[in-house]
């Protein structure tokens, strides 16, 4: 087992590598020169370029300055905003508390919707529930989830008037920041009615980013559902006289999971990615929108501070998952 | 190697030429099977209706996309109460017919797919033809090169490349054909590693046949069926990241009628005009769900030993 995830992390360490090269690069790649671009098009002083380029260290030779920018990246150091002035780091960790919520309430949608559907689908294999539910994973994993969005605000929130707009609370409370996920501050904080309006700002961002996710699981459990149903002990506990239920939930969905599982963490990246629309759409204070900002502001620090930091995030996930499923599953740990 | 068998199968072979005239074409067989696919044959046909929208738009469209009738602000759709069947799917926030708008978004969601998808399913066949029949040095440092790409989520790195390129059509394009190029390599490499050791390869080699020669004649034509799939899927997923980059006003720039970039403008007018946020949606929703529909059906008719993994 310690010599599987050592062998797992061996493989992570060159991509992880190939990352910093990439967000390295990236800096390096927009056009013009950055320190023309840090003090706009204003006529220099030779003597001041050369001091700012000296203090930047980009006179020194690519190779020389990759190497410096790693040893800050180990040291933490990824930078300053340059509309804010602060460090990258902070502000992601700032940020970061909001995108993971979201991401868990759509995961936990996904899971269970996806779950249940594929399960129901499995079971009426060709009937119409079965064309219903496969229909409608199939809408799901082509939906372009921006518009999405915009038509369940629409719908719920302006026609309806069920849920907010946009952000993560009313205006009207102020929640101390304590562990930086909305619900359970407003919980420790104990004001009346600050839970149900972080509740209700939350349910239809999550229902719009889980719903790729939600597509991708019903049909990952629908199949591996049906393979499992025609295996013989499942047979053999019909056989048995057990109750259909039980024969699903217990016998079958078990090992139907495994590959489910997998798919559920595969879709950081999926979630990740659909953060950044999601996010946009209802305004909601997280990485992605953070990272779309300073695009459009030509943040640039943080476009190569966020998107480093999200890749490393979703390495590490998926790393997880590699050695999850490892401890799941022991044909994995010990095939080559 | 295995000679025997061969020359087994070279004595049956003019008794089953003989046979054939009863088997169906290779392409005939395809085209029975994708037929056989209700959704897949759907998708066809709504996809030719978007080709040719998109091909005739200049003369089919009832209006100039971007012809601002200013008279008519946000007129709603024909059959609504307000509506004029002049314009039929109503009219946008400066006056422009949304239909025609449509129309030609079609041109340009079309040429975005099939430009980027060409652009990295090419490199993508070549990369991955090389890291199979080189798979020591340059065929890890392809794949490692691919992972690093993989890392990060399609729409992210997209949004990496546009950041750095600066937004437009073309950086899109580029962008998302970077974005897949990934998924080509990987499925070349995969079917042609799985080709290389098969006889008629091998047998090739013996006759002598050159590293070019048995990369693009002997195994590529073998390894087409997954990447043909892909293709389909990639275009489908080419129109859907360019749409949201649109969205996210990195993509294709106003005027021109992008069907993300109609979403992006529309977003003022959620409580006051239904239409100019729904029909440019649901015209990248159906798009979407066909190319899927017919890559699922693709790949039933090309590959049937994959139809179980659907």
């Amino acid at each position: 087992m310690f010599n599987f995830i050592l062998r797992r992390i061996a493989v992570v360490i060159p991509t992880f590598l190939g990352i910093t090269v990439l967000a390295f690069a990236l800096i390096h790649m927009i056009p013009g020169d950055p320190v023309l671009v840090m003090v706009g098009e204003r006529r220099l002083d030779p003597e001041f370029y050369r001091q700012a380029m000296q203090r930047l260290g980009l006179d020194q030779p690519l190779y020389m300055q990759y190497l410096h920018y790693l040893q800050k990246l180990v040291s933490g150091n990824l930078g300053e905003s340059l509309v804010t002035h602060e460090p990258v780091m902070a502000e992601f960790l700032k940020l970061f508390p909001a995108t993971v919520e979201l991401s868990i309430c759509a995961m936990l949608f996904a899971a269970v919707t996806g779950l249940a559907a594929g399960i129901v689908a499995a079971n009426r294999r060709g009937t119409a529930v079965d064309h219903v539910v496969m229909g409608s994973a199939l809408t799901g994993y082509s939906m372009p989830i921006f518009w999405w969005g915009l038509v369940l605000i629409m719908l719920f929130s302006v026609h309806l008037g069920w849920t907010p707009v946009s952000g993560r609370i009313d205006l009207e409370f102020d929640i101390p920041a304590v562990t930086g996920f909305m619900l359970i501050d407003t919980l420790l904080s104990g004001e009346e009615g600050a839970f149900a309006s972080a509740l209700s700002h939350l349910i239809l961002p999550a229902i719009v980013l889980g719903t790729i996710p939600m597509a991708v699981i019903a049909r990952m459990t629908r199949s591996s559902m049906l393979e499992v149903l025609r295996e013989d002990y499942i047979r053999t506990a019909r056989a048995k006289g057990l109750s259909p239920v039980r024969v699903v939930v217990v016998h079958a969905l078990r090992n139907a999971l495994v590959p489910v599982v997998t798919v559920i963490g595969l879709q950081v990246g999926t979630l990740l990615a659909g953060a950044v629309l999601t996010e946009t759409i209802f305004s909601w204070p997280g990485i992605g929108k953070w990272l779309i900002d300073s695009i459009s502001r030509r943040d640039y620090p943080v476009v190569q501070g966020g998107i480093l930091l999200v890749a490393t995030l979703i390495i590490l996930v998926n790393l997880l998952v590699d050695i999850l499923y490892g401890v799941i599953n022991p044909r994995i740990r010990h095939a080559r | 190697m295995t000679t025997p068998v061969q020359s087994a199968n070279t004595a049956v072979a003019p008794e089953m030429a003989a046979a054939s005239y009863s088997y169906p074409s290779p392409l005939a067989e395809f085209w029975a099977s994708f037929r056989a696919n209700r959704g897949a044959s759907a998708a066809l046909v709504f996809m030719a209706f978007m080709v040719i929208a998109a091909l005739f738009a200049p003369w089919l469209a009832p209006h100039d996309p971007i012809e601002q009738h200013r008279d008519i602000l946000l007129l709603s759709p024909a059959w609504t109460a307000q509506g004029q069947w002049s314009f039929l799917l109503g009219t946008d926030e400066l006056g422009r017919d949304i239909l025609s708008r449509l129309m030609h978004g079609a041109r340009v969601s079309m040429t975005i797919g099939l430009v980027s998808v060409v652009l990295s399913l090419l490199p993508g066949i070549v990369l991955g033809l090389v890291s199979a029949f080189y798979p020591k040095a340059v065929g890890t440092a392809i794949m490692r090169a691919m992972d690093i790409m993989m890392a990060l989520p399609s729409l992210l790195l997209a949004v990496a490349i546009v950041a750095v390129l600066g937004p437009g059509l073309t950086n899109t394009m580029i962008a998302i054909a970077v974005v897949s190029l990934p998924s080509y390599v990987r499925l070349t490499r995969a079917s042609a590693m799985s080709e290389l050791g098969r006889d008629y390869v091998i047998a090739a080699r013996l006759a002598g046949a050159g590293k070019l020669r048995l990369m693009f004649n002997t195994v590529l034509p073998n390894c087409m069926a997954p990447v043909i799939v892909q293709a389909t899927l990639g275009f489908s997923s080419a129109i859907l990241d360019a749409a949201a980059l649109g969205f996210l006003g990195l993509g294709a720039q106003p005027p021109l009628p992008e069907w993300g970039t109609m979403l992006a403008s529309a977003r003022d007018y959620i409580e006051s005009a239904w239409w100019v946020v729904t029909m440019p949606g649901i015209t990248i929703l159906f798009n979407v769900v066909a190319l899927n529909l017919m890559g699922d059906g693709l790949r039933d008719a090309l590959d049937p030993k994959l139809k179980k993994l659907a």
